[in-house]
């Protein structure tokens, strides 16, 4: 078919976390535009298979941009050239003909590796469990309408929510961070009427596992927000350092 | 945690030092500036003289350059500590990483303009507090600040060494200026734009003003 | 054995009222020794672990998603239904029953989907309590929209990601029980086996998927809460691991899977653009309050669809149903579609596509915006402006989604939308309990067949998966449990788990051992293609019959000429893929089974045998008012009918005209 592409691949193999792992270039050819960037690795393993190698191993499963999964760092930029998107959502129309394009998995000590393109980020589960929640067990809620919520809280309560836990702020901070990705629930539920209760405590136990999990600090250089497939804002940080004080200079208990 | 200790041991604590220390030195730099701009009075160094001696000797003012070496050691070693911690979170780095896509250039490198800012502060020490508060030359007369400034000046190779430390101090201040706000958490939909631009022109002003003072010294614009 | 719903005797509303207050209780202390094994973690899986967890029980938790909050939930899009009436427009759990039944096409069972209608207010209560961030009105209180198939707005949601909001507050609830140490977790972690003792469900094998390692794992009761099978046709909605394992393996344990063939096609998905597709993408069923559908009246029209004037395009729904229009149900939509594509009168380049047209209510916006604004005889392009604005307001994300993909600027040109695959009604069979036919095996969400009868209303899925898990499984469940409360936990040393895992690890090697020349995918591509062109929006004997055979191929092939790369003892994507569609190579059979036995038109499933004569869909009341429930013995199945009684409902021929 006339436009599609040839392209040179360039992807990270490591046979499991403890191999040390190395470059492998492959060549694809008849790439279609219409094709996502996980349709053309279908095809590359589906030509790997057919000569009996291994195929190359990468997290993927909506492919809708929703579920947090897919996670490759292409060309220097997570998640690739364009900004506000998944991997799974990035087409091949954003690539041409000829190009050498280089795939690496997420990079950070607090998300090892586990095969190829394949991290663990069980490290943001860990940190939700620590305070990420409302304690409300089943049954004891009262009436959605019983608190107003004003439609500003709800919206920015919303627009923090949104976010999927891909990793991609990690990713793309020269710190290998989590803040974006911690302050984005913090803020959440601080905003919210629900949330008060634990308000101080949850922003200690967050930060606290987030410290223990190994990733870097902030430096404010916005690499997260500016990659975030969600646009998760920079406030939230501001937010969180916020919260985080007075969780330690005002609130009165341990 | 301690009520205080979560300062030093937590990641925000730590950048929250960075950003109260670095507003501090803001603050002392402003004053710096504007005491040193008065050398383009172009009086001879009278009026600048004045103010320096004021310097010199107000109780308050020493008192001050206590906490001012402080805040900048603790900025500094802080900094340093942060930076190193920081390198490490990633030990595996990555073959292509095309930070200019998402972010700028010096706010990727603050360890390394804090590093050129401590070598410059060092030269800058020996040349005049060195000279102005532990040497008996100013205070007994012996000779002026701004005599002082003249001759430290008159080697080019300083001037660029000045120079070098300015730019150095430029690009460190326009990351360095918004984002201690942002560590802070003072960060709002209304003010921040306007702190934003006030950290810019902050920035851009300090620095042309700290650039002319060796310029203007070196090739003799003022007298 | 006879199928015995257990549906507790009294009127309609009492039922579950009285059940829950005479349902055997288990005391706290004997909860401590209580272990509960739930597959998946999806809105049924998580909601059920933080809540049983809560409860005291000892809960184990596996899913194959590197997180729980991955499960595929979290890409619904539109909202979820309850009955709050907070709009004041006379909406009731009556109501809600009425239009959950109806729009199921009377093919689901009274007491289960009156249960979970008289749940669906305490659902929203639940969620809003946990933090889950609900679009609202100035005045600070929940925003309702409308969706297709009701005529009360009764859909809560936030924005365009109302699954993943739901599902991010179930994960929380679950995070936190982890965090406390009354849930074990079990990422990247696959159920393959079913381990029955004396007759009831005791344990399972799960494959730990990193290191490939095979793990027993005992329990008092097992959920299995894995959602749906749409992936049988390669194509779908699905996520790309979303499957059937774990449902299957637990009928072919002895659980009945109930009305298999029943799956519902979305009418508005982006269509496919060639060979290479792997997935489909959903745009919400909310577009269709604004967009119509249309199609050229000149069969193969290749013009641009601008350059098409009014009066040569045919609204084919506005046409056929004057009363919903455009917000027909979805099984009626899908229908249309397809009718007009087979008829020649398809668009783009695939002509497997119709126009969702925006433009008209663009101008009905921009004409009310300018009027707010008090622009006097705007101009064409200045009224079309204001209008772009208002929708993009309103679907700006989903827009966006739309370019994304297509690479076409749907603000200029129509969107190109055709049905496609996307949930499935039928599943486990499970009594008023939730319970399979397996004692202790229990199955909820989208994985068992109970609330939604041959048709899924949207907005339903979330509540029924959320009902399941919050609310009832924590009662029924102590039904079975109260007659456990002896037995001790049973050594994974017992000779059935070595068997279970034997039979497991037989599979693998066996996948592995094949050593032929096609892909996973080559064989899923083709079961997929069978599944879609015979049993998938309109199917007739011949064809079933037909698939039938052709999966049998099929299969054989596969088990002869696979080619899975790879070890057992290693993170294997091939392999895990290896097992599913091996699974599904085994219920696409069924549901040809099951749509060729079902002689009748009902919700998702048409026969082209039974149609009106205007090519409406035709209900056989009179033989098939009955859930298939097909019980799995040596490569074939038998049949056991579950009569549905509609005691409070009139049934009645739909319409939508």
């Amino acid at each position: 078919m006339s436009g599609n592409m040839n392209l040179t691949l360039k992807v990270w193999r490591q046979k499991s976390n403890k191999d040390k792992g190395n470059f492998e270039e492959f060549k694809v050819n008849d790439i279609s535009p219409d094709m996502s960037f996980l349709e053309m690795f279908d095809v590359l393993n589906e030509q790997l298979i057919s000569k009996g190698n291994e195929p190359i191993a990468f997290d993927h499963d909506c492919r809708e941009g929703i579920c947090g999964m897919c996670s490759m760092f292409i060309n220097g930029r997570p998640h690739g050239p364009k900004e506000g998107i998944t991997t799974c959502q990035l087409h091949m129309r954003s690539f041409a003909d000829g190009d050498t394009i280089i795939v690496e998995p997420w990079r950070a000590n607090a998300f090892p590796v586990i095969k190829d393109l394949v991290v663990d980020r069980s490290a943001f589960d860990r940190i939700v469990s620590a305070g990420g929640f409302v304690s409300v067990n089943t049954g004891n809620a009262q009436d959605g309408n019983a608190i107003p919520i004003s439609k500003n809280d709800a919206d920015i309560a919303f627009a923090a929510a949104a976010c999927i836990g891909c990793g991609a702020c990690v990713a793309a901070c020269k710190n290998a961070s989590a803040m974006l990705f911690v302050s984005a629930k913090i803020n959440q539920l601080a905003h919210l009427p629900q949330g008060q209760p634990e308000r101080m405590q949850r922003a200690r136990a967050m930060v606290h596992q987030m410290d223990k999990e190994g990733f870097g600090a902030c430096t404010n250089t916005g690499a997260c927000s500016a990659e975030c497939p969600k646009e998760i804002s920079l406030v939230n940080i501001a937010a969180m350092n916020c919260e985080f004080v007075k969780a330690n200079v005002v609130d009165s208990h341990e | 945690m301690g009520a205080f200790s979560f300062l030093i041991n937590s990641s925000i604590g730590k950048k929250i030092i960075m950003g109260i220390t670095g507003i501090f030195l803001v603050v002392f730099l402003a004053v710096h500036c504007f005491v040193n701009s008065l050398i383009f009075v172009n009086d001879g160094g009278e009026l600048f003289n004045k103010a320096a001696e004021f310097m010199a000797h107000n109780i308050l003012i020493r008192t001050m350059e206590i906490f001012l070496f402080l805040g900048l050691i603790i900025h500094a070693l802080q900094g340093m500590n942060l930076t190193f911690k920081n390198m490490n979170a990633r030990k595996v780095k990555y073959y292509k990483f095309n930070g200019n896509a998402n972010s700028k250039w010096y706010s990727r490198s603050m360890g390394l303009l804090g590093t050129l800012l401590a070598l410059f502060l060092i030269l800058h020490l020996k040349h005049f507090w060195y000279v102005s508060r532990l040497t008996e030359e100013i205070t007994s007369g012996e000779d002026t600040l701004f005599g002082e400034m003249k001759e430290v000046f008159a080697n080019p190779i300083v001037v660029a060494a000045y120079i070098i430390g300015v730019i150095s101090l430029t690009y460190h201040l326009l990351h360095g200026f918004q984002s201690a706000f942002q560590s802070l958490g003072l960060n709002h939909r209304k003010y921040t734009p306007f702190i934003k631009s006030l950290g810019f022109w902050y920035s851009i002003i300090i620095s042309v003003l700290f650039a002319a003072m060796p310029l203007a010294v070196h090739f003799g614009w003022i007298k | 054995m006879s199928l015995n719903s257990n549906i507790p005797e009294g009127k309609l509303e009492e039922k579950w009222i009285k059940y829950k207050s005479t349902v055997p209780l288990v005391n706290p202390s004997n909860k401590r020794n209580l272990e509960v094994l739930i597959i998946g973690s999806g809105l049924a899986g998580a909601s059920a672990a933080a809540s049983l967890a809560e409860l005291g029980y000892k809960v184990k938790c596996f899913c194959f998603q590197d997180s729980p909050r991955r499960a595929h939930s979290i890409a619904a899009q539109g909202g979820i239904n309850a009955a709050k009436n907070y709009q004041n427009d006379g909406d009731s759990i009556y109501r809600l029953f009425y239009d959950t039944i109806k729009g199921g096409d009377y093919r689901a069972r009274e007491a289960n989907v009156y249960r979970l209608a008289e749940i669906s207010p305490n659902i929203i209560d639940q969620c809003v309590a946990q933090g889950v961030p609900f679009a609202r009105e100035y005045g600070g209180m929940l925003s309702n929209r409308s969706f297709g198939g009701t005529q009360v707005q009764r859909t809560f949601y936030a924005a365009g990601q109302t699954g993943q909001q739901l599902l991010l507050g179930a994960y929380s609830a679950l995070q936190r029980q982890i965090g406390m140490g009354n849930v074990q977790m079990y990422n990247r972690h696959e159920m393959l086996e079913i381990v029955k003792i004396e007759g009831k469900a005791r344990g399972i094998i799960a494959r730990n998927l990193i290191t490939g390692e095979l793990e027993r794992h005992f329990g008092h009761a097992v959920l299995i809460c894995s959602g749906g099978y749409g992936n049988v046709f390669y194509l779908s909605t699905n996520a790309m691991g979303s499957n059937a394992t774990a449902a299957w393996k637990a009928h072919k344990s002895g659980a009945y899977f109930g009305n298999p063939c029943f799956t519902q096609i979305h009418p508005t998905c982006i269509p496919v653009s060639g060979d290479h597709q792997s997935k489909l993408t959903l745009m919400s069923e909310s577009l269709r309050n604004d967009g119509r559908i249309w199609v050229p009246k000149k069969s193969n029209d290749n013009r641009n669809p601008n350059e098409i004037p009014e009066e040569e395009r045919d609204y084919y729904l506005e046409r056929r149903y004057p009363a919903f229009g455009n917000l027909v149900p979805r099984d009626v939509a899908s229908r249309a579609a397809k009718e007009r594509c087979d008829a020649g009168f398809g668009v783009g380049s695939s002509k497997m596509a119709v126009y969702l047209d925006f433009k008209f209510n663009m101008m009905r916006y921009g004409r009310v915006e300018a009027n707010k604004m008090g622009i006097e005889n705007p101009s064409e392009n200045e009224i079309l402006k204001l209008g772009k604005d208002v929708i993009k307001e309103k679907y700006g994300n989903l827009f966006d989604m739309y370019m994304q993909i297509t690479g076409e600027n749907p603000y200029e040109t129509p969107m190109r939308i055709y049905p496609a695959v996307h949930y499935t009604m039928g599943g486990l069979w499970v009594d008023y309990n939730l319970m399979t036919t397996v004692p202790g095996l229990y199955s909820l969400g989208e994985a068992n067949f109970s609330d939604h009868g041959a048709n899924r209303l949207g907005a339903s899925a979330l509540m029924q998966g959320l009902a399941d898990g919050y609310f009832v499984i924590p009662y029924t469940i102590g039904a079975y449990l109260a007659n456990e409360i002896s037995v001790k936990p049973e050594s994974t040393d017992h000779q059935a788990f070595v068997d279970a895992e034997n039979s497991v690890k037989e599979t693998i090697e066996k996948l592995l051992s094949i050593n032929g020349t096609k892909s996973v995918d080559h064989y899923h591509k083709k079961l997929g293609k069978v599944m879609w062109d015979k049993c998938g929006m309109a199917r007739n004997a011949k064809g079933l019959q037909e698939a039938i055979d052709e999966i049998k191929v099929i299969r054989n092939e596969f088990w002869q000429n696979l080619r899975v790369t790879g070890k057992a003892n290693e993170f294997n994507p091939e392999l895990e893929k290896a097992g599913r569609v091996a699974d599904f190579l085994e219920l696409g059979e069924l549901m040809c089974i099951d749509a060729l036995h079902r002689n009748e038109s009902c919700g998702g499933h048409f026969r082209e045998e039974s149609q009106t004569n205007e090519g409406e869909a035709l209900r056989n009341d009179q033989e098939f008012s009955y859930v298939a429930a097909w019980e799995y013995s040596q490569n074939n199945w038998k049949l056991h009918k579950e009569e549905l009684k509609f005691e409070n409902i009139k049934i009645a021929q739909r319409s939508y005209k």
